[in-house]
Formats: C-alpha cells, structure tokens, sequence
C-alpha cells in the first residue's frame, strides 16, 4: 500500500525571497490537517515540494481529502517507497504499483526519473529508458508517448526508490497564515460561507460574526450559522464565531425608522457592528457575500449606503458572480445542504413589503438621527454580550 | 424558572424507569432469544413488562407487542391489517385529524389500491358513531380513530363506535390511536371494542424507542418487519429489553392513584386555560360548549391574535417555558396544522396557535409561572409583529 504522498503547489512557487515563509505556512498547515486523523504523519519539505510519508494504520482516501483542503496545495500524489533498490526489485515494485493503480486500464505513458544516489548504476536517462522497455514488456496493452503521454510514470533514486503517478487536484490558492485576518459577516444563506471560503483561500484567516435576533430567529438559526461555520473551518481553520444579540437594535430601528429603509438601516449597523469587533480582534478588513443586484439591498445604491458606515475595506468576493456560480462552489466545498435549510434569519423577518432599492444616503443617515436617543447604548449592550464560540474542525 | 410544557411531545423518564433500564444494560444485557442463563434473565424482563401492561388493559400478554413506538405500532396495526385482509375489502375509514403516523400509512395504502374515507370533525374535533356508520361500505374492513387528539386533545367517541360496529359490523376491524391517551385514561380496549392499540412508551414517562401496540387475540394481521422471527414471529428484531423493562416500570407508576393523577392534570389545566383567556385575544381551541373532562386532560390549544406563533415560542423558550407550534411532529413542516384547519379554526389563528401540554409531574407553579409570561409577552411581541 502506499506509504507516502507527493503534494505539489504553484502559486507560491513564484514568491521568490519571501518562498521559505510560504512553504513554512504551507508544512505547518498540512501538518495540522492530518494531525487530526488516524495515524502518523511526517511533513518535509524539499525542492519545490512537499513529501508526506505515512505510518501505522491510516485511511489512505481520507488522507487525500484531508490534504485537499489545504489552500496552496495544488495536488496530491500517493507515492509508493521502495527500500531494496536493486534493479531487479525495482522494476518489480514499479511494475505492481502500476498494475494496482491502473489495472487494465489502456494509456499512453513515459517515465520521468530523478536521481539524487549517484552511486546508484543507472543515470536518470537510462532508468526512464529502461524503466520504460520493462513496463512495456511487462504490460502489451500500453504504449509510450514520449510527446503528450497521459500518464507520467515518476521514478526518484534518493537514499530509498519512491515511483508515483496518480495526480488528485487539490484546493490551490495560499497557504493560510500568510496574509492576515478578516472578519466575515455570517447569515445562514448559500453565499457568506462561499465568501468565507474565497478569501481564505488567498491565505487569510478568517474569523466571523452572526447576528442573532431572539426571539424572532430560533436557536435551530444560530446552531446553523455555527455548523456552516464548521463546515467552512475544514478550509479555513479555526473560526472565531461572534454571535450578537441584534433584537433590541432591530426593534428599536423598526419604531423609530421609515419601514421601507428598515433593511439598509439594519445592514448598516450590522457593518458597524462587525467593524468594531473586527477592529478589536486585529482584522485588517471584512467580507460579505453580497453580489451586485441580487436582492434590494445589494443593488448598487444600497451597497453604497452599506458601504458608507465602514472605515475598513469590505471584501466582497462574489460580486460579480451569478446565483448558480456560488451555487456550485457552495456544493464543492458542502455548505449548500445546510445553508437551504428552512430556518428564518434576522433579515427575513422585519422585511417591509417594498424595501427601498436606490437609497439614498443623505436620507438614509437623516433617518438614523431619529436613533440619536439609544442607540450608542444598545451598540454597547450589544458588544457586551458577544457570545464567542471557538470553532476549529 | 423553568416550566416544561410540551409532554405532548415527550416526557421526561420517570427516576424508576432510568434505574431499571440503566440495571438492564449493565447488568442483564443478554438477548432474550439466547438459551443460555443471560437470556432467560432478559426475556424475563419482557414477560414482567407485558404482564404488567396486559394487567392494566385487562388483556394476555401475548396480545402485547412490542415496537419502537407509536409511528411503528400505527404503521403495524394499518398496513399488517389492510394487507392480511385485503381479500375481504379494500376500504378503510378514518378521520381528517389523525397524527402522520396513520395519515402517511394510509396514504401509502391508498397508493396499493386500498380506499380511505376520511371523515370530518366537529369544531371541537370530534367524529361521532353515526358518521362512522354512515361511511361503512360492503368491502370496509378497518376503521382508524385517534383516541385523543395530539394538537388539540379532542377525545373520540370510541367506545359509541366500537359499540356501533360490533352491532353493525362485526367483522370490521378497529383500530385506535391511543399514542397521547394511554396513562390519561384507563383503556380497557375489550370493552371499547377495541381491536387493536397503539401506545408510546415516550409520552407515559418512559424511554424514546419505545412502545406495544396491542392486538386482540385471534386477530389476523400480517407483520411489516421480518427477520428472525422475535415476538412468535408478529416483529422481528431484537427485542429493546431495557426499553421495553423500562415501560413495563413507566405503566405501573402512572397507573399507581390514577384518579388522583388525572384530577391533578385537569386542575391544572383549568387553571392554565382560565389563566390565558384572561388576556384579550385569546382563544382556547376545541372546548366550546364542552366540559373539560370531554377533551384530554393534558393538552391546551390556544391562539393567540397577531403573534406569530414560531416567535412566542422562542420568546417563551427564553424564559424557560416550553411549548409547541401547532404539533410538535409536524413542525418539521412549514405548512399550517391539518387539525386546526379541519376543526375551522379561523385564518388569523392558524398560524398563531400553540400547544401547552402537562404531566403528571408539572406543577402549579409552573402553569402560573407560564401564564404570567405569555401576559408579559404579548403586548411586545403584538407590537412588533410584521406588516
């Protein structure tokens, strides 16, 4: 069985002085992905890449998923580690990998070989050669294509023989930890977690608040956002979730305010909030899921007035994707069967029939004045009562 | 304070059904089907169970079985019956009230080629004998009638319509779900003419996972789980000893001063019913012109104008009062209440009703402690209500 796995990864290749960080972040994250699994794993770092090599009793396909999931890791091969090197022995353990990754199977291949053991009688050239003369011997239906092969069949010679060929496509992206922390406003839909996800997949940390509103969203509410924020945390890492109690400050917004503003308002001071605690938690900005016209208030007007209470920049990494886009990114990394289920948020329920769609911003804050009274004080109960929930799958 | 006011969803177990189920799995965890000493110990167990409760309905045991509750004992006693029978006719007749666990068996009959008759209520909920009467056909061979209501806690005529089928219809088959009246009342279903019984081990006090639906000794039903032939063959599986030793515990304590219980149960619930209709626009649903002792003794239905009932719930769960939606069973769907629409109950209240259901343990306390804080919620939550 495999013993090893070969991870690849792109982006970071290209990051020059600054690489040994980035590969660093990387170690450390696939580290503490397969940490939380069954066996015992050993993370190095060599030329380019990185090798894991795997002992006692592990599940190899959770392995492979695990190590998806880490941003920056482009792709996975499982590797087989071959001790006696001897020429005989290789081509025999080469030829039973091939054989039990790709059975009948027909394709084109080449051999690609390395060779770090110059001791070793065979050059780089003469292994792939010879190599390539044996598996064709061994195996009639494949053929070699020395061009475009399907298959590259990788032989290394270091101080073991290690032979891998299979590539499973991983996350790609940023290792995280290598590009600061932003503060995710978290509802229950289809599109923040994606959001959540987009960003972190640049190599940011993500940390989140959700704005609850008892009695008028369920408990079942909030243990939704914080599942989904499980959910997205098999990516991210931890999460710090900030929960706020938002009823005093919605009720207060919907006797004092024009109804058909209730919405903007009410995002307004969500942004406010979020912006606060994203300020005392050291993150450098926020992100929302908001796409341009989706519903009113995400039309271009409201984004504006949204966008008038914050000071930090606002990332908004799905505004210029259609439903379906975010639809499917939520479905690849599994938040879409939690974020339909039915269970109201805040937003939907103190909706007015016919929310403003071009607000303007003069009025806007003009109505926020009737909030003079109370509000800095209800912002402050609110702050007070953050209920944080650490979140790290 | 905390007042749990929904045992018409669930009860919390009684202490002595904990100690028994808790010895059971330590200690006398044998399979009853072993030979050996572990599992005569275990089937020991069922036999005490089924003799306890075949003491109370004044039945054999071996007209007992046991199921994982009251969904599988309704689904047993429907589809083992239709099918067992379908020879001699493929109609059934039954009412618009009844829980899901008899409406979507039907249902899935009616899908086989079997016919149901579904009967309307009164606006209290009720069907009587002479509806019944009405609907019987040549090829009827099952009637279904909810013994107590689970939304609403209307009782059925059973013993008129078991009285009227022996005379009219003998060879008809009567089933009853008596899943929220079992423990309320003291059910004896020979003389209700009752051929076969579902009951819930959950709702007495007993644990979740359990229940017997009882089936009237010569009676010819068909089983819907095979296997390995436990229980003469009528439900395959292995038998939930320390459930099943826990309901035989959960019948014997609610059946100790059962007058006594009851009284308790329909004073508090005059006290509860009489305390809400206090506040205006309040409405209790099902007792219009009815003595209280025609309605189940433990479960309260009332509506309450411009509150959305999802969040009175909430609200009332944040001061640790706990209550229903509509039926707590079917509150995994967002559509309105099948009772409440069947029993007329008007459009502003359909979605502003909720059900307070008691216990034997529940006290005065917490039914006042609950009056007062729907008194102290509903001006709030009138004023914030969605327009």
């Amino acid at each position: 069985m495999y013993q090893a796995f070969l991870l690849k990864y792109a982006e970071i290749g290209i990051k020059g002085k600054n690489r040994y960080k980035f590969e660093n972040a990387l170690c450390a994250q696939v580290r503490r992905r397969l940490e939380k699994l069954e066996g015992k794993f050993t993370v190095t770092r060599e030329q380019g890449r990185i090798f894991v090599e795997a002992e006692g009793d592990f599940d190899f396909e959770d392995a492979i998923e695990a190590m998806s999931r880490v941003f920056g890791v482009s792709s996975i091969s499982p590797v087989q580690v071959i001790e006696d090197k001897s020429w005989e022995n290789l081509t025999k353990e080469v030829g039973d990998f091939i054989e039990m990754q790709y059975g009948e199977e027909k394709f084109t291949f080449k051999v690609k070989s390395r060779r770090s053991d110059k001791h070793y009688p065979y050059t780089s050239p003469e292994i792939c050669m010879e190599m390539g003369a044996y598996l064709l011997g061994r195996f009639p239906h494949l053929t070699v294509d020395v061009h475009r092969p399907e298959v590259f069949i990788w032989v290394e010679v270091r101080e073991k023989a290690y032979v891998y060929a299979k590539v499973y496509p991983a996350a790609c992206g940023m290792p995280l930890g290598t590009n600061g922390k932003a503060m995710l406003l978290l509802s229950g839909g289809i599109d923040s977690p994606v959001a959540g996800y987009m960003i972190a997949k640049r190599g940011v940390f993500v940390d989140a608040v959700y704005f609850h509103a008892p009695p008028y969203t369920s408990d079942r509410a909030k243990q939704k956002v914080v599942d989904l924020a499980r959910l997205i945390s098999r990516y991210t890492g931890p999460i710090r979730l900030h929960i706020v109690n938002f009823t005093d400050i919605q009720m207060y917004i919907y006797e004092q305010c024009p109804h058909e503003e209730l919405t903007i308002i009410m995002r307004r001071y969500m942004m406010r909030i979020a912006e606060m605690i994203a300020k005392e938690t050291d993150c450098l900005g926020l992100i929302t899921g908001e796409s341009i016209g989706q519903v009113a208030s995400q039309t271009m007007h409201s984004l504006a007035a949204t966008n008038d209470v914050c000071t930090l920049p606002v990332y908004r990494p799905l505004i210029g994707f259609d439903k379906q886009d975010i639809v499917d990114i939520a479905e690849k990394i599994g938040t879409y069967e939690t974020s339909i289920l039915p269970f109201e948020d805040c937003c939907t329920i103190f909706v007015a029939k016919h929310p403003v769609t071009k607000p303007e911003i003069p009025v806007i804050r003009r109505s926020e004045g009737y909030l003079s009274e109370k509000i800095g004080e209800m912002l402050q109960a609110a702050m007070d009562t953050i209920e944080v929930v650490e979140i790290d799958e | 304070m905390e007042a749990y006011l929904d045992n018409a969803a669930t009860t919390p177990v009684f202490s002595e059904v904990k100690d028994i189920m808790g010895k059971v799995m330590e200690e006398d965890f044998g399979n009853p089907s072993s030979r050996h000493t572990k599992g005569i110990v275990a089937e020991q167990y069922m036999k005490e169970a089924a003799e306890i409760i075949a003491g109370k309905l004044k039945c054999q045991p071996k007209e007992i079985i046991f199921t994982s509750g009251g969904t599988e004992s309704n689904n047993m006693a429907l589809i083992g019956t239709a099918l067992a029978n379908k020879r001699a006719g493929k109609h059934i007749i039954t009412t618009r009230i009844e829980h899901a666990s008899v409406h979507e068996p039907l249902g899935f009959l009616e899908e086989m080629g079997f016919e149901v008759t579904y009967l309307p209520v009164d606006k209290n909920g009720r069907v009587s004998a002479e509806q019944v009467k009405q609907a019987l056909r040549e090829d009827t061979t099952l009637v279904s009638v909810i013994y107590a209501n689970n939304e609403i806690g209307s009782v059925q005529p059973v013993a008129e319509i078991g009285k009227m089928l022996q005379s009219e219809k003998p060879d008809v088959i009567f089933h009853t779900d008596a899943i929220q009246a079992f423990g309320k009342y003291k059910i004896v279903p020979k003389r209700l003419g009752v051929d076969l019984m579902s009951v819930s081990g959950h709702k007495i006090h007993g644990a979740k996972g359990t229940g017997f639906l009882y089936v009237r000794d010569g009676l010819k039903i068909r089983p819907i789980l095979f296997g390995g032939g436990q229980q003469k063959g009528m439900r395959s599986g292995t038998e939930n000893v320390p459930g099943i030793a826990g309901l035989g515990v959960a019948v014997k304590e609610i059946y100790q001063n059962h007058s006594g219980k009851t009284e308790k149960l329909y004073y508090l619930k005059k006290m509860l019913t009489d305390g809400l209709l206090q506040y205006e626009g309040v409405v209790v649903h099902g007792i219009d012109g009815m003595l209280p002792e025609e309605a189940a003794p433990h479960i309260v239905s009332a509506g309450f104008a411009s509150v959305k009932s999802e969040v009175m719930l909430h609200a009332l769960a944040q001061e640790g009062v706990y209550v229903s939606s509509g039926s707590a069973c079917s509150s995994n769907h967002p559509e309105l209440s099948g009772t409440l629409q069947a029993i007329g109950v008007q459009k502003e209240y359909l979605d502003s009703t909720l059900r307070f259901s008691l216990s034997v343990l529940t006290t005065q306390e917490q039914v006042q402690y609950a009056v007062s804080m729907v008194g102290k919620l509903l001006p709030t939550l009138r004023r914030f209500t969605r327009q």
